[in-house]
């Protein structure tokens, strides 16, 4: 298939609106091919450092401290101050970011790359800088990396090197009392792009944030997979201006405006600029899956895959560190979902919302999480207003109240392991925000 | 007014409702219809022409420097809210929703805005961000012990035409005294997020009643709610960064 990308328009954001001639298409030459496994020699400073954050690594595994991965990354930084500049050099590295779908878009675009080539990946939520050492240390040689990087990171990545590809996902309040507010994230990214010119930018055309963040960069490709949560995006990013329903198109007088779709994302699939249809099949469910799965697909075709081969390994996955995963956990198979703050909440309750399972909700407010649970009070919980629902965790009873009011039939349980092993026939399932939900996989794998 | 039918507006929430603030007026409907008592919600939106001055019962919420400044500079645009608070509806106004309604305010790059004055309260940049669980003690219509969640850079001096609605017991507040909030007539404004009216159901009442100008039939507080408060009041401390 084609790969087309719109040229960049030069809009507007930082003074009156550009003369538009049009929409300006140019066919993107045919995608270079990956870089050889030659080893790349590197310096001798981040030879040693790279070897004692492996050696590091390999004593906190033995000694039962941890997967290792994060000391050794923090020490090769610490003796290499540009370990990551320098294991960056000569690989094409995809970065991906955004509020929600991180960790499971980088997974899709680790896999999708190991079609073509081997290829490194943090996809396990270790999203800073040491995160992306400690990846990009595993295998030196392997020509591709997919790293999923905190928001408020792309920039610090981007003074380091500039990387090939960059997913911009979605942009949404999260942990307020400790990322800040949406705007500031959406001027980082903004910043963070400027200093990648040569970088292939992959961004959701439907979140207006995002839009504000990849507007004027030279070289992007759009995604439309439609946006559930809108209240970050009722008003301009750039100017303030009430901006309405988002659904449709949207041009503000400052001189933002939607961008016309490369790949829109269907009930079945998604259909690329060229007006070809292809079915996505995926172990993972929702449409948020098909969205992120069509970042991913974007991203490898970008770096020369075959459509083929990288959407059956992107429609293998069946899990990302332990999310959408059955698990046992007292004694019982349960279905983990993670849901982190307002968008990631409705998308869950959306995929829980017309089955009859038993359902469990678990929140917890610890640093990772953010102190402020008020945003329970931004999530549609109403639509559970027919079920009865089971709640855990620090903030039970934060969830408990919130429930109450929203006319849902609710219990306060001790644990997540009482309610599942008191539950009947059938596998529950079971919703929890971050510190809930990764002590829930660490539980179900004793 | 009419009791069959409680108008509660929702006051820019596409501006100011970044903490879950829409919160407030869920529990406010909510407790009127465990009451039997229906009410329907006014979402002014940013794209309105100005703030109706019909409603019952009013509720502004908080947001950041820039939406702050283009919220004040619409509520300037109509006397909609100024008139309703003359004529006695309650106006709920929360973080920054407390420095529009005051008398003016210092937004983080400097520059000085002029607030609507309906209480006295004057708010500029404190020296950090105060975040974290707070409890105050009030004497505000019997509502007695008051839990939230601050996460704020203002502070705010109360000046002598408005009263603070509680007294902190333990987080930071207004940053003056140890005043948190301010009141004046039936508007009430605070730091507090949780939000305020969902952990304090006194609270809720109160501007309930106020609305609707007469005493309202006590509800119990259900047992997670009765925990709840019980919870925040008492671990707070070992929470607070
Ligand atoms: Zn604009």
């Amino acid at each position: 298939m084609t790969d087309t990308t719109r040229e960049t328009r030069r809009t507007a954001i930082d003074g009156a609106p550009a003369a538009r001639t049009g929409q300006r298409w140019r066919v993107i030459p045919a995608p270079t091919p990956p870089p050889t496994r030659t080893a790349r020699r590197l310096d001798l400073r981040t030879t040693v450092a790279v070897d004692l954050g492996r050696l590091a690594a390999t004593l906190s595994r033995l000694l039962g401290l941890g997967s290792g991965g994060m000391i050794g990354g923090r020490l090769a930084l610490t003796l290499q101050p540009q370990a990551l500049r320098r294991l960056a050099i000569g690989r094409r590295v995809v970065m991906v970011t955004g509020t929600n779908g991180k960790t499971t878009t980088t997974q899709m675009v680790a896999e999708a790359l190991r079609s073509q080539a081997p290829a490194v990946s943090n996809a396990t939520g270790a999203n800073m800088l040491d995160g992306h050492v400690a990846a990009l240390m595993t295998q030196p040689d392997a020509p591709f990396a997919a790293l999923e990087v905190d928001e408020l990171h792309l920039a610090r990545v981007t003074a380091e090197f500039e990387p090939a590809v960059i997913l911009l996902l979605n942009l949404s309040r999260d942990q307020l009392d400790r990322v800040g507010e949406i705007r500031t994230v959406a001027a980082s990214l903004r910043r963070a792009l400027a200093q990648a010119p040569g970088a292939h930018v992959i961004a959701n055309r439907d979140d207006p944030n995002i839009v504000f963040a990849a507007a004027d960069h030279p070289s992007v490709t759009w995604i439309s997979g439609g946006v559930r949560w809108k209240n970050d995006a009722l008003n301009c990013p750039n100017c303030g201006a009430f901006l309405g329903d988002t659904d449709d198109d949207w041009r503000c007088s400052c001189g933002l405006a939607r961008p016309a779709a490369d790949w829109t994302v269907t009930a079945t699939g998604v259909l690329a600029a060229d007006g070809t249809h292809h079915q996505l099949r995926l172990s993972l469910p929702g449409h948020v899956n098909r969205v992120n799965a069509t970042f991913a697909l974007a991203a490898a075709l970008r770096l020369g895959c075959g459509l083929d081969p990288a959407l059956a390994r992107i429609g293998r996955i069946r899990q990302t560190a332990g999310r959408y995963d059955t698990v046992r956990l007292a004694g019982r198979q349960v279905r983990l979902l993670l849901a982190k703050n307002p968008a990631s909440w409705l998308e869950m309750l959306d995929l829980v919302s017309g089955n009859g399972r038993r359902l469990v909700l678990s929140v917890n407010s610890r640093e990772a999480d953010g102190y402020d649970v008020s945003w329970l009070w931004d999530v549609d919980f109403e639509v559970l207003r027919d079920r009865w629902v089971q709640v855990a965790g620090d903030r039970a009873l934060d969830l408990a109240v919130r429930l109450r009011y929203a006319g849902v039939p609710v219990e306060v349980v001790s644990s997540v392991e009482d309610a599942v092993a008191a539950a009947p026939d059938g596998v529950p399932d079971v919703i929890a925000n971050y510190t809930a939900f990764r002590d829930l996989v660490t539980r179900s794998r004793r | 007014m009419s009791r069959e039918q409680v108008r509660i507006a929702l006051v820019l929430p596409d501006l100011l409702g970044t903490y879950g603030d829409r919160g407030n007026v869920i529990v406010l409907a909510q407790r009127l219809a465990w009451r039997g008592i229906g009410s329907e919600t006014v979402t002014v939106l940013s794209s309105a022409e100005a703030v109706p001055e019909s409603c019952d019962l009013y509720v502004i919420g908080g947001g950041e420097d820039v939406a702050q400044v283009a919220a004040v500079r619409f509520l300037h645009r109509g006397p909609g809210l100024r008139r309703a608070v003359e004529r006695g509806a309650p106006v709920l106004g929360i973080c920054g929703g407390l420095q529009v309604l005051g008398i003016s305010f210092v937004t983080g790059d400097g520059v000085r805005h002029d607030g609507l004055g309906l209480v006295d309260a004057v708010t500029e940049p404190g020296s950090g961000r105060a975040i974290g669980e707070v409890t105050t003690r009030s004497t505000v219509g019997g509502v007695g012990l008051l839990t939230g969640f601050e996460n704020h850079l203002g502070r705010t001096r109360v000046g002598p035409d408005s009263q603070p609605l509680g007294r902190v017991v333990r987080g930071i507040g207004n940053g003056h005294d140890d005043a948190e909030g301010v009141v004046r007539g039936h508007v009430v404004c605070t730091y507090l997020h949780g939000p305020v009216l969902a952990r304090n159901p006194k609270l809720a009442d109160l501007l309930l009643e106020w609305a609707i100008g007469e005493p309202l039939e006590p509800l119990p507080d259900p047992p997670e709610l009765s925990a709840l408060r019980a919870e925040r009041t008492r671990v707070h401390a070992r929470n607070r960064k």
